[in-house]
C-alpha cells in the first residue's frame, strides 16, 4: 500500500510561498497529475514529495508513514527527472543498475531485472552503450527504466515528455500509459501540458500560485471547471466565458449575456456572473433561433473534422466548433444557441 | 558572394593556425633548445651555430647534472613538497570549491573575492614573516612546511577551477542519485566526483607543477633540504653551462610528462560527459 497523504504542505523561498498549505490524498496505485503553469508550484511540491526539497510546514505520509523528516533514500520513491538526470559516465546497464546496486540486490536478480526493464522499454541492444551514444528519446527511456527497475511503491515524474520532439511524445505517451497501469505503482506525475494531464490521469490536480484549485477526474475538470481559471487552462480551445449581469426575474433568477436570459442558478440574485461553455457544445445558426445569441462570424479555420469559428457576441469573442461541411463566410451573422445541460456558472475571478 | 565567403572562411582558419603555430614555436623552440643541449657532449654546448639534432647523441651531460652535489636528494625534497602540497590543496581546496558550487550560504561572494584576494599578497610578504614563524615553531627549514606555503599559494585558483568544475556538474545527477538510494556522500562519491574528476586533474596538474616550480619561497623557507629550483638557483652562478642546460631539461621534464598523461585522460571523459 502506498497512499500519499499531504497535509496542510507549505514551502516559502525567501519572499515566494511556493506551497500554500496543500492538502491531498492520492489513493495507492492511483495516477495523479499535478497540472498548471510554469511556476504554479508543481515540481517544487513533487520535489517535496521526493524529498529533495525540505518542507517548511505540514506533513507528507507514504504508505501512512510520515516520511517528512525523511531523506530521499528512505522513502521508498523513484523519480523521473525532467532533464532524464542519466548519468553520462556509466553504461546503460549500470545506469539502469544503480538503484538495484544500492539496494545491494544479488547479481543474478540484478541482471533479470535490468534485462525486464530495459525489454519492456525497448533499449534491451543498447545496455552497452554510453549515454552519449544514444538519442535524446532513448535517453529518456533509460531514465525511465532505471526509476522501474527499483521496483519502488509511488513514481514521481517531473515533466518526463517535455524535452521529447511533438511526435516521439505522442508515441511515449501512449507507451507510458500501458506501462504504468502493468506497474501497479503510486505515480504522480508533473506537466504543464493539459492534453498529456487529461491523457493520463486517474485524477487530475490543477495547480495556481502554490494551491490546488481543483482536484478531480479529468472528465469533471474538463467539463466542470471549478474556477475561470481552470476552464480556460484546460482544453484547446479554452472554454468560452461570457460576463452576465444577475437580476431577479418573476420565478427565481435571470442571468442575461448579450440581450438573452437565461435562467441564473441557484441562489444568486444580483451582481455578475460568468456563463462558461466549451466550442463543441456550442449550436451554430445562419437564421435566428429564439433564445440564440445573435453575433458575428471573425474567423473561419477548417481543421480537418471540423472548422473552428470566431464569432463576435457584443465585447466577447466566442470560439464555436461545426461540422466540417458547414459553409460559414466571416462577416456572415450568426446565432449561438447553447444548451441549458452544457452551460456552467461561473463566479468571476476579481 | 558565397566563394568570397568561402575564401574569407578559409584565411580565418589559415589565421588561426598560424597563430596557433607561432605559439607552439614560442614555447617549444626554448625547449627544443634545452633539450638538444642536455643530450649533446659537454663540449658540444658551447658550439655555435646550435646543431638541431643532439649529434653525437650522448646522456654525459645529464649524468653529471645528475651526479654534481645534492641534486638527487633535491629532487627528492622537491617531489616530497609537490605531492604533499597536491594532497592539501585537494583535500582543503575540493570540498571548499563544492560548498561554492552547490550551496548558496551567507558571505558565499565576499568569500569567492576573499580567496581571490589572497593572490594579491606577493610571496615576498607572505615568506619572510612565515620563515620567521616556522623557525620559532621549530618547522624551519623542513620539506613540510614549504609544503603548506605552497598549499597556501594553489588554494585560490584550486577552490576556483574546482567550484566551476563541480558547478558544471549537473545538480539533477546527484539527485537522482538520492533517490536511487545513495546518502548524500555516497551519492557525490559515485556520480559528483567521477564526472569532476577530469577538472579535478587539470587542477592537480596546476598545483604540482606551480609546486615543483616556486623558487622564492623555496629559498626564503630551506636551507639545507633545497628542493631542486632553489638548489639550482643557488649553485647557478658557479655553475657550468652543460650543468645549466640539463638541469633547466630535468626541471622540465615532470611538467611534460605529467601534461602528456593528463591531457590524454582529460580529452577521454570530456568527450563522454553530455549536456
Amino acid at each position: 500500500m502506498a497512499q500519499i497523504t499531504l497535509e496542510n504542505v507549505r514551502k516559502v523561498f525567501g519572499k515566494v510561498v511556493a506551497n500554500r498549505d496543500i492538502t491531498l490524498t492520492i489513493h495507492d496505485r492511483e495516477f495523479m497529475v499535478l497540472l498548471g503553469p510554469s511556476g504554479c508550484g508543481k515540481t517544487t511540491l513533487l520535489r517535496g514529495i521526493a524529498g529533495l526539497e525540505r518542507i517548511d510546514g505540514g506533513r507528507i505520509l507514504i504508505g501512512g508513514q510520515d516520511v517528512s523528516d525523511l531523506p530521499p533514500r528512505k522513502r521508498h520513491i523513484a523519480m523521473v527527472f525532467q532533464s532524464y538526470a542519466v548519468f553520462p559516465h556509466l553504461t546503460v546497464y549500470d545506469n539502469v543498475a544503480f538503484g538495484l546496486r544500492m539496494q545491494r540486490v544479488p547479481a543474478a536478480e540484478e541482471r533479470a531485472r535490468v534485462q525486464a526493464a530495459a525489454e519492456l522499454l525497448h533499449i534491451a541492444d543498447l545496455l552497452q552503450r554510453y549515454p552519449a551514444q544514444i538519442s535524446g528519446g532513448q535517453r529518456q527511456r533509460v531514465a525511465v527504466a532505471r526509476a522501474i527497475a527499483v521496483q519502488a511503491q509511488v513514481l514521481l515524474m517531473d515533466e518526463p515528455l517535455s524535452n521529447l520532439d511533438a511526435l516521439l511524445r505522442l508515441e511515449m505517451r501512449a507507451e507510458l500509459k500501458r506501462l504504468l497501469k502493468e506497474l501497479k505503482a503510486t505515480v504522480v506525475y508533473v506537466t504543464h501540458d493539459q492534453v498529456e494531464a487529461l491523457s493520463l490521469g486517474d485524477r487530475i490536480a490543477v495547480m495556481r500560485d502554490g494551491a490546488i484549485v481543483q482536484c478531480d477526474s479529468p472528465l469533471t475538470v474538463y467539463d466542470q471547471p471549478a474556477t475561470p481559471f481552470v476552464g480556460r487552462f484546460i482544453g484547446n480551445p479554452p472554454m468560452n466565458l461570457l460576463l452576465a449581469d444577475v437580476r431577479p426575474a418573476p420565478g427565481g433568477a435571470e442571468a442575461v449575456v448579450g440581450g438573452v436570459a437565461f435562467p441564473a442558478p441557484g441562489t444568486a440574485q444580483g451582481g455578475k456572473l460568468l456563463l462558461g461553455i466549451r466550442a463543441e457544445n456550442i449550436q451554430v445558426h445562419a437564421t435566428p433561433v429564439a433564445g440564440a445569441l445573435p453575433g458575428k462570424v471573425l474567423v473561419v479555420e477548417p481543421l480537418g473534422s471540423h472548422n473552428l469559428l470566431t464569432v463576435q457576441v457584443d465585447e466577447a469573442r466566442v470560439k464555436a466548433h461545426t461540422h466540417a461541411d458547414a459553409a460559414f463566410e466571416p462577416g456572415q451573422p450568426v446565432w449561438l444557441a447553447f444548451p441549458a445541460d452544457k452551460i456552467r456558472w461561473l463566479e468571476p475571478e476579481e | 558572394m558565397k566563394s568570397k565567403a568561402a575564401v574569407v572562411a578559409r584565411l580565418g582558419r589559415a589565421a588561426t593556425y598560424a597563430l596557433a603555430a607561432l605559439f607552439a614555436l614560442w614555447v617549444i623552440t626554448p625547449i627544443y633548445l634545452i633539450g638538444v643541449a642536455a643530450f649533446s657532449e659537454r663540449a658540444a654546448v658551447y658550439q655555435f651555430p646550435k646543431p638541431l639534432i643532439p649529434a653525437p647523441f650522448s646522456v654525459e651531460t645529464m649524468l653529471f647534472f645528475l651526479r654534481s652535489h645534492g641534486v638527487l636528494q633535491a629532487t627528492q625534497a622537491s617531489v616530497t613538497v609537490a605531492l604533499l602540497t597536491l594532497a592539501l590543496t585537494m583535500i582543503i581546496g575540493a570540498p571548499a570549491g563544492y560548498a561554492l558550487a552547490r550551496y548558496a550560504f551567507r558571505g558565499r561572494d565576499s568569500f569567492r573575492i576573499l580567496i581571490v584576494s589572497t593572490r594579491g599578497f606577493p610571496i615576498v610578504i607572505l615568506s619572510i614573516p612565515l620563515a620567521v614563524s616556522f623557525m620559532r615553531w621549530g618547522l624551519y627549514d623542513s620539506p613540510y612546511s614549504l609544503a603548506l606555503m605552497h598549499t597556501a599559494l594553489a588554494l585560490p585558483f584550486t577552490i576556483l577551477v574546482t567550484s566551476s568544475v563541480f558547478a558544471s556538474v549537473p545538480r539533477d545527477l546527484e539527485e537522482a542519485a538520492m533517490t536511487l538510494g545513495c546518502n548524500p556522500v555516497q551519492a557525490f562519491l559515485r556520480v559528483a566526483l567521477p564526472l569532476a574528476l577530469p577538472g579535478l586533474a587539470a587542477a592537480t596538474l596546476f598545483t604540482f607543477v606551480l609546486s615543483w616550480n616556486e623558487v622564492f619561497a623555496a629559498v626564503i623557507l630551506t636551507v639545507r633540504n633545497r628542493t631542486l629550483p632553489a638548489l639550482v638557483l643557488t649553485v647557478l652562478n658557479e655553475s657550468p653551462l652543460p650543468y645549466r642546460f640539463a638541469g633547466g631539461f630535468f626541471m622540465l621534464l615532470p611538467s611534460l610528462v605529467f601534461m602528456l598523461f593528463i591531457r590524454r585522460y582529460l580529452l577521454n571523459l570530456w568527450g563522454r560527459v553530455v549536456k
